[in-house]
Protein backbone atom coordinates (compact mmCIF):
# COMPACT_ATOMS: atom_id res chain seq x y z
CA UNK A 1 0.00 0.00 0.00
CA UNK A 2 1.15 3.47 -0.86
CA UNK A 3 0.22 6.38 0.98
CA UNK A 4 1.45 9.76 -1.00
CA UNK A 5 1.85 10.90 -4.55
CA UNK A 6 4.97 11.81 -5.72
CA UNK A 7 5.32 15.32 -7.57
CA UNK A 8 5.45 13.73 -10.59
CA UNK A 9 1.92 12.03 -9.78
CA UNK A 10 0.65 15.30 -8.48
CA UNK A 11 1.43 17.29 -11.85
CA UNK A 12 -0.14 14.12 -13.93
CA UNK A 13 -2.91 13.55 -12.15
CA UNK A 14 -4.06 17.49 -11.10
CA UNK A 15 -7.25 17.37 -12.91
CA UNK A 16 -8.77 14.16 -10.89
CA UNK A 17 -6.57 16.22 -8.11
CA UNK A 18 -9.05 19.04 -8.08
CA UNK A 19 -12.34 17.19 -8.02
CA UNK A 20 -13.76 16.88 -4.48
CA UNK A 21 -15.08 13.08 -5.46
CA UNK A 22 -11.49 12.30 -6.04
CA UNK A 23 -8.84 14.72 -4.91
CA UNK A 24 -5.39 13.43 -3.35
CA UNK A 25 -7.29 10.87 -1.09
CA UNK A 26 -8.95 8.88 -4.60
CA UNK A 27 -5.66 9.18 -6.83
CA UNK A 28 -3.48 7.36 -3.89
CA UNK A 29 -6.22 4.76 -4.19
CA UNK A 30 -6.58 4.65 -7.93
CA UNK A 31 -2.55 4.28 -7.56
CA UNK A 32 -3.10 0.93 -4.94
CA UNK A 33 -5.91 -0.48 -7.25
CA UNK A 34 -5.80 -3.13 -9.82
CA UNK A 35 -7.64 -3.69 -13.08
CA UNK A 36 -7.83 -6.92 -14.97
CA UNK A 37 -9.02 -6.42 -18.48
CA UNK A 38 -9.79 -9.32 -20.22
CA UNK A 39 -10.01 -8.58 -23.95
CA UNK A 40 -8.02 -6.20 -25.96
CA UNK A 41 -10.31 -5.05 -28.69
CA UNK A 42 -12.82 -2.68 -28.95
CA UNK A 43 -14.08 -2.67 -25.57
CA UNK A 44 -10.77 -3.23 -24.36
CA UNK A 45 -8.49 0.09 -26.09
CA UNK A 46 -10.88 2.84 -24.33
CA UNK A 47 -10.90 0.87 -21.38
CA UNK A 48 -7.12 0.41 -21.44
CA UNK A 49 -6.20 3.62 -22.23
CA UNK A 50 -8.83 5.65 -19.67
CA UNK A 51 -7.44 3.29 -17.06
CA UNK A 52 -3.59 3.84 -17.98
CA UNK A 53 -4.08 7.84 -18.04
CA UNK A 54 -6.43 7.73 -14.60
CA UNK A 55 -3.43 5.99 -13.02
CA UNK A 56 -4.29 2.95 -12.14
CA UNK A 57 -1.16 1.23 -9.93
CA UNK A 58 -1.79 -1.89 -12.07
CA UNK A 59 -3.50 -3.06 -15.07
CA UNK A 60 -3.60 -6.74 -16.32
CA UNK A 61 -3.94 -7.26 -20.28
CA UNK A 62 -5.37 -10.53 -21.36
CA UNK A 63 -6.09 -11.55 -24.87
CA UNK A 64 -4.74 -14.42 -27.13
CA UNK A 65 -5.07 -12.42 -30.77
CA UNK A 66 -3.03 -10.79 -32.77
CA UNK A 67 -3.74 -7.28 -34.87
CA UNK A 68 -5.55 -7.53 -38.05
CA UNK A 69 -6.41 -5.12 -40.20
CA UNK A 70 -10.26 -5.40 -39.29
CA UNK A 71 -10.11 -4.22 -35.90
CA UNK A 72 -8.61 -0.53 -37.05
CA UNK A 73 -12.05 0.67 -37.49
CA UNK A 74 -12.79 0.50 -33.97
CA UNK A 75 -9.41 -0.57 -31.53
CA UNK A 76 -8.01 2.30 -30.95
CA UNK A 77 -5.01 1.03 -29.34
CA UNK A 78 -3.98 -0.06 -32.67
CA UNK A 79 -2.00 1.54 -35.25
CA UNK A 80 -1.84 0.31 -39.31
CA UNK A 81 1.85 -1.04 -38.93
CA UNK A 82 0.42 -3.07 -35.63
CA UNK A 83 -1.08 -5.24 -37.97
CA UNK A 84 -0.01 -8.44 -37.10
CA UNK A 85 1.59 -8.25 -33.77
CA UNK A 86 0.06 -9.67 -30.41
CA UNK A 87 -2.75 -7.50 -28.47
CA UNK A 88 -1.88 -7.85 -25.28
CA UNK A 89 2.04 -6.99 -25.68
CA UNK A 90 1.07 -4.71 -28.21
CA UNK A 91 -1.99 -2.84 -25.61
CA UNK A 92 0.41 -3.08 -22.70
CA UNK A 93 3.20 -0.60 -24.70
CA UNK A 94 0.83 1.54 -25.36
CA UNK A 95 -0.54 1.93 -21.95
CA UNK A 96 3.20 1.84 -20.35
CA UNK A 97 3.98 4.90 -23.46
CA UNK A 98 0.80 6.77 -22.08
CA UNK A 99 1.88 6.69 -18.27
CA UNK A 100 5.14 4.79 -17.17
CA UNK A 101 3.90 5.54 -13.56
CA UNK A 102 1.96 2.48 -13.63
CA UNK A 103 2.72 -1.63 -13.68
CA UNK A 104 1.09 -2.99 -16.83
CA UNK A 105 0.97 -6.79 -17.27
CA UNK A 106 0.18 -8.56 -20.51
CA UNK A 107 -1.11 -11.82 -20.71
CA UNK A 108 -1.13 -13.55 -24.07
CA UNK A 109 -3.32 -16.31 -23.41
CA UNK A 110 -6.91 -17.23 -23.69
CA UNK A 111 -8.87 -16.41 -20.44
CA UNK A 112 -9.63 -19.95 -20.12
CA UNK A 113 -5.91 -21.02 -19.87
CA UNK A 114 -4.15 -18.12 -18.06
CA UNK A 115 -4.93 -19.34 -14.29
CA UNK A 116 -7.16 -16.80 -13.70
CA UNK A 117 -8.05 -16.95 -10.22
CA UNK A 118 -4.75 -16.71 -9.24
CA UNK A 119 -4.41 -13.25 -11.70
CA UNK A 120 -7.45 -11.82 -10.48
CA UNK A 121 -6.21 -12.42 -6.25
CA UNK A 122 -5.37 -8.98 -5.48
CA UNK A 123 -8.29 -7.48 -8.39
CA UNK A 124 -9.97 -4.52 -7.21
CA UNK A 125 -12.38 -5.80 -10.11
CA UNK A 126 -12.71 -7.25 -13.80
CA UNK A 127 -13.64 -6.03 -16.69
CA UNK A 128 -14.88 -8.17 -18.89
CA UNK A 129 -14.35 -6.83 -22.52
CA UNK A 130 -14.45 -9.99 -24.87
CA UNK A 131 -16.41 -10.50 -27.89
CA UNK A 132 -17.54 -14.07 -27.03
CA UNK A 133 -20.12 -15.77 -24.78
CA UNK A 134 -17.93 -18.77 -23.16
CA UNK A 135 -15.10 -16.56 -21.93
CA UNK A 136 -18.36 -14.30 -20.58
CA UNK A 137 -19.57 -17.54 -18.53
CA UNK A 138 -15.82 -18.21 -17.56
CA UNK A 139 -14.90 -14.96 -16.47
CA UNK A 140 -18.32 -14.62 -14.17
CA UNK A 141 -18.00 -18.13 -12.64
CA UNK A 142 -14.53 -17.17 -11.46
CA UNK A 143 -15.29 -13.49 -10.08
CA UNK A 144 -18.31 -15.07 -8.44
CA UNK A 145 -16.34 -17.45 -7.07
CA UNK A 146 -13.30 -15.44 -5.87
CA UNK A 147 -16.21 -11.94 -4.86
CA UNK A 148 -13.97 -9.97 -7.17
CA UNK A 149 -16.82 -7.25 -8.29
CA UNK A 150 -17.65 -7.74 -12.33
CA UNK A 151 -17.82 -4.37 -14.82
CA UNK A 152 -19.42 -6.12 -18.09
CA UNK A 153 -20.33 -4.61 -21.43
CA UNK A 154 -21.12 -5.46 -24.87
CA UNK A 155 -21.69 -4.33 -28.27
CA UNK A 156 -22.36 -5.20 -31.63
CA UNK A 157 -24.36 -3.28 -34.80
CA UNK A 158 -25.58 -0.17 -32.92
CA UNK A 159 -26.65 -2.00 -29.76
CA UNK A 160 -24.84 -2.04 -26.37
CA UNK A 161 -25.17 -3.83 -23.25
CA UNK A 162 -23.80 -2.60 -19.80
CA UNK A 163 -23.85 -4.39 -16.21
CA UNK A 164 -22.10 -4.17 -13.10
CA UNK A 165 -21.86 -7.23 -10.37
CA UNK A 166 -20.49 -6.49 -7.25
CA UNK A 167 -19.76 -10.05 -5.93
CA UNK A 168 -18.82 -9.10 -2.44
CA UNK A 169 -22.76 -8.54 -2.03
CA UNK A 170 -24.26 -12.03 -1.16
CA UNK A 171 -27.32 -11.32 -2.74
CA UNK A 172 -25.86 -10.13 -6.48
CA UNK A 173 -26.71 -11.83 -9.28
CA UNK A 174 -24.37 -12.63 -11.92
CA UNK A 175 -24.00 -12.18 -15.74
CA UNK A 176 -25.50 -16.40 -15.84
CA UNK A 177 -28.55 -15.01 -14.13
CA UNK A 178 -29.38 -12.62 -16.80
CA UNK A 179 -28.17 -14.83 -19.55
CA UNK A 180 -28.36 -18.74 -18.71
CA UNK A 181 -29.08 -19.82 -22.12
CA UNK A 182 -26.30 -18.43 -24.39
CA UNK A 183 -24.16 -22.07 -24.53
CA UNK A 184 -25.89 -23.22 -27.94
CA UNK A 185 -25.08 -19.61 -29.12
CA UNK A 186 -21.61 -19.51 -30.07
CA UNK A 187 -22.52 -19.14 -33.91
CA UNK A 188 -24.46 -16.77 -33.08
CA UNK A 189 -24.09 -12.37 -33.42
CA UNK A 190 -20.41 -11.09 -33.76
CA UNK A 191 -18.99 -7.89 -34.40
CA UNK A 192 -17.41 -10.08 -37.49
CA UNK A 193 -20.32 -11.18 -39.17
CA UNK A 194 -22.85 -8.16 -37.95
CA UNK A 195 -20.56 -5.32 -37.88
CA UNK A 196 -20.44 -2.42 -34.89
CA UNK A 197 -20.21 1.22 -35.04
CA UNK A 198 -17.10 1.79 -33.98
CA UNK A 199 -17.45 4.92 -31.70
CA UNK A 200 -20.22 2.45 -29.73
CA UNK A 201 -17.18 0.78 -28.36
CA UNK A 202 -15.74 3.76 -27.13
CA UNK A 203 -19.14 4.85 -25.04
CA UNK A 204 -19.49 1.52 -24.20
CA UNK A 205 -15.46 0.81 -23.06
CA UNK A 206 -15.27 4.24 -21.83
CA UNK A 207 -18.44 3.46 -19.39
CA UNK A 208 -16.81 0.54 -18.07
CA UNK A 209 -13.73 2.31 -17.56
CA UNK A 210 -15.16 5.23 -15.48
CA UNK A 211 -17.31 2.64 -13.51
CA UNK A 212 -14.16 1.24 -12.04
CA UNK A 213 -12.30 4.66 -11.45
CA UNK A 214 -15.99 5.33 -9.65
CA UNK A 215 -15.95 1.97 -7.75
CA UNK A 216 -12.28 2.59 -6.48
CA UNK A 217 -12.88 6.45 -5.25
CA UNK A 218 -16.77 6.31 -4.32
CA UNK A 219 -18.02 3.03 -4.19
CA UNK A 220 -21.17 4.02 -2.94
CA UNK A 221 -21.75 5.96 -6.49
CA UNK A 222 -21.88 2.92 -8.32
CA UNK A 223 -25.03 1.51 -9.58
CA UNK A 224 -24.96 -2.60 -9.10
CA UNK A 225 -27.13 -4.97 -10.53
CA UNK A 226 -28.44 -2.94 -13.39
CA UNK A 227 -28.91 -3.75 -16.88
CA UNK A 228 -28.35 -0.41 -19.37
CA UNK A 229 -29.46 -1.13 -23.14
CA UNK A 230 -28.28 1.54 -25.56
CA UNK A 231 -29.58 2.03 -29.29
CA UNK A 232 -27.66 4.09 -30.98
CA UNK A 233 -30.45 4.62 -33.78
CA UNK A 234 -33.13 4.75 -32.05
CA UNK A 235 -31.08 6.58 -29.36
CA UNK A 236 -33.29 4.87 -26.50
CA UNK A 237 -31.54 3.86 -24.11
CA UNK A 238 -33.00 1.65 -21.56
CA UNK A 239 -32.15 0.47 -17.57
CA UNK A 240 -33.46 -2.63 -16.08
CA UNK A 241 -33.23 -3.71 -12.25
CA UNK A 242 -31.48 -6.75 -11.86
CA UNK A 243 -32.25 -10.04 -9.79
CA UNK A 244 -30.67 -13.00 -8.45
CA UNK A 245 -32.11 -16.20 -10.10
CA UNK A 246 -32.74 -18.70 -7.30
CA UNK A 247 -32.19 -21.21 -9.89
CA UNK A 248 -28.94 -19.94 -11.04
CA UNK A 249 -26.12 -22.92 -10.61
CA UNK A 250 -23.34 -19.98 -11.04
CA UNK A 251 -23.98 -18.13 -8.15
CA UNK A 252 -26.48 -19.75 -5.60
CA UNK A 253 -24.82 -21.40 -2.76
CA UNK A 254 -24.19 -24.67 -3.46
CA UNK A 255 -24.06 -25.32 0.15
CA UNK A 256 -24.79 -24.49 3.45
CA UNK B 1 -55.53 -8.29 -20.62
CA UNK B 2 -54.01 -5.37 -22.64
CA UNK B 3 -50.18 -5.50 -21.86
CA UNK B 4 -47.44 -3.62 -23.73
CA UNK B 5 -44.42 -5.95 -25.52
CA UNK B 6 -41.55 -3.37 -26.20
CA UNK B 7 -43.83 -0.22 -26.02
CA UNK B 8 -46.42 -2.18 -28.37
CA UNK B 9 -49.87 -2.68 -26.95
CA UNK B 10 -51.17 -6.15 -27.04
CA UNK B 11 -54.18 -8.10 -25.96
CA UNK B 12 -53.91 -11.44 -24.57
CA UNK B 13 -56.36 -13.92 -22.58
CA UNK B 14 -55.67 -13.81 -19.13
CA UNK B 15 -54.89 -17.64 -18.56
CA UNK B 16 -51.38 -17.09 -20.32
CA UNK B 17 -48.02 -17.15 -18.93
CA UNK B 18 -45.38 -14.38 -19.13
CA UNK B 19 -43.34 -17.08 -21.39
CA UNK B 20 -46.24 -18.22 -23.25
CA UNK B 21 -47.17 -14.24 -23.78
CA UNK B 22 -43.36 -13.46 -25.53
CA UNK B 23 -43.52 -16.21 -27.60
CA UNK B 24 -46.91 -15.50 -29.19
CA UNK B 25 -45.28 -12.21 -29.71
CA UNK B 26 -42.06 -13.55 -31.59
CA UNK B 27 -39.83 -13.54 -29.10
CA UNK B 28 -37.18 -16.64 -29.82
CA UNK B 29 -33.99 -17.82 -27.09
CA UNK B 30 -31.96 -16.20 -26.14
CA UNK B 31 -33.56 -14.09 -24.89
CA UNK B 32 -34.31 -11.81 -21.22
CA UNK B 33 -37.40 -10.91 -19.83
CA UNK B 34 -38.39 -7.41 -18.02
CA UNK B 35 -41.85 -6.62 -16.63
CA UNK B 36 -41.85 -3.26 -15.50
CA UNK B 37 -38.29 -1.94 -15.41
CA UNK B 38 -37.32 -5.26 -13.25
CA UNK B 39 -35.65 -8.24 -14.84
CA UNK B 40 -37.36 -11.69 -14.13
CA UNK B 41 -35.56 -14.29 -14.10
CA UNK B 42 -35.70 -16.90 -16.33
CA UNK B 43 -36.61 -20.01 -13.73
CA UNK B 44 -39.93 -17.51 -12.94
CA UNK B 45 -41.00 -16.77 -16.74
CA UNK B 46 -43.83 -19.65 -16.54
CA UNK B 47 -45.12 -18.49 -13.30
CA UNK B 48 -44.80 -14.96 -13.28
CA UNK B 49 -47.88 -13.63 -12.99
CA UNK B 50 -49.31 -10.52 -15.71
CA UNK B 51 -51.58 -7.76 -14.87
CA UNK B 52 -53.38 -5.32 -16.51
CA UNK B 53 -51.12 -2.63 -18.77
CA UNK B 54 -47.94 -4.88 -17.44
CA UNK B 55 -45.23 -3.27 -19.92
CA UNK B 56 -42.64 -6.26 -20.87
CA UNK B 57 -39.37 -5.92 -22.54
CA UNK B 58 -37.27 -8.46 -24.43
CA UNK B 59 -34.03 -8.46 -24.40
CA UNK B 60 -31.49 -9.76 -26.73
CA UNK B 61 -28.35 -10.87 -25.22
CA UNK B 62 -25.33 -8.97 -26.67
CA UNK B 63 -21.67 -10.74 -26.74
CA UNK B 64 -19.36 -8.59 -29.02
CA UNK B 65 -16.56 -6.56 -28.26
ZN1 LIG C 1 -26.31 -16.15 -11.15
Amino acid sequence: MQDKLSDQEATRYSRHLLLSQIGEGGQIKLKNAHAVVVGAGGLGSPVCLYLAAAGVGKITIIDPDTIEVTNLQRQILYKTNHVGREKAQMAANQMQALNPLIQVQAIGKKVENCNFEQVIKDATAVLDCTDNVSSRYFINQICVQAQVPLISAAAIRGEGQFMMFNFKQQTSPCYHCVFPDLDGDEAGLNCSNAGVVGPLLGLMGSKQALEFVKYVVKPESCSFAKLTVIDIWSEQNRQFNLAADPACPVCTAPEL
Amino acid sequence: MQLKINGQTVEVTETKSLLDVVKEFGASAPFALAVNGQFVPKSQHESWNLAEQDSIEILSPVQGG
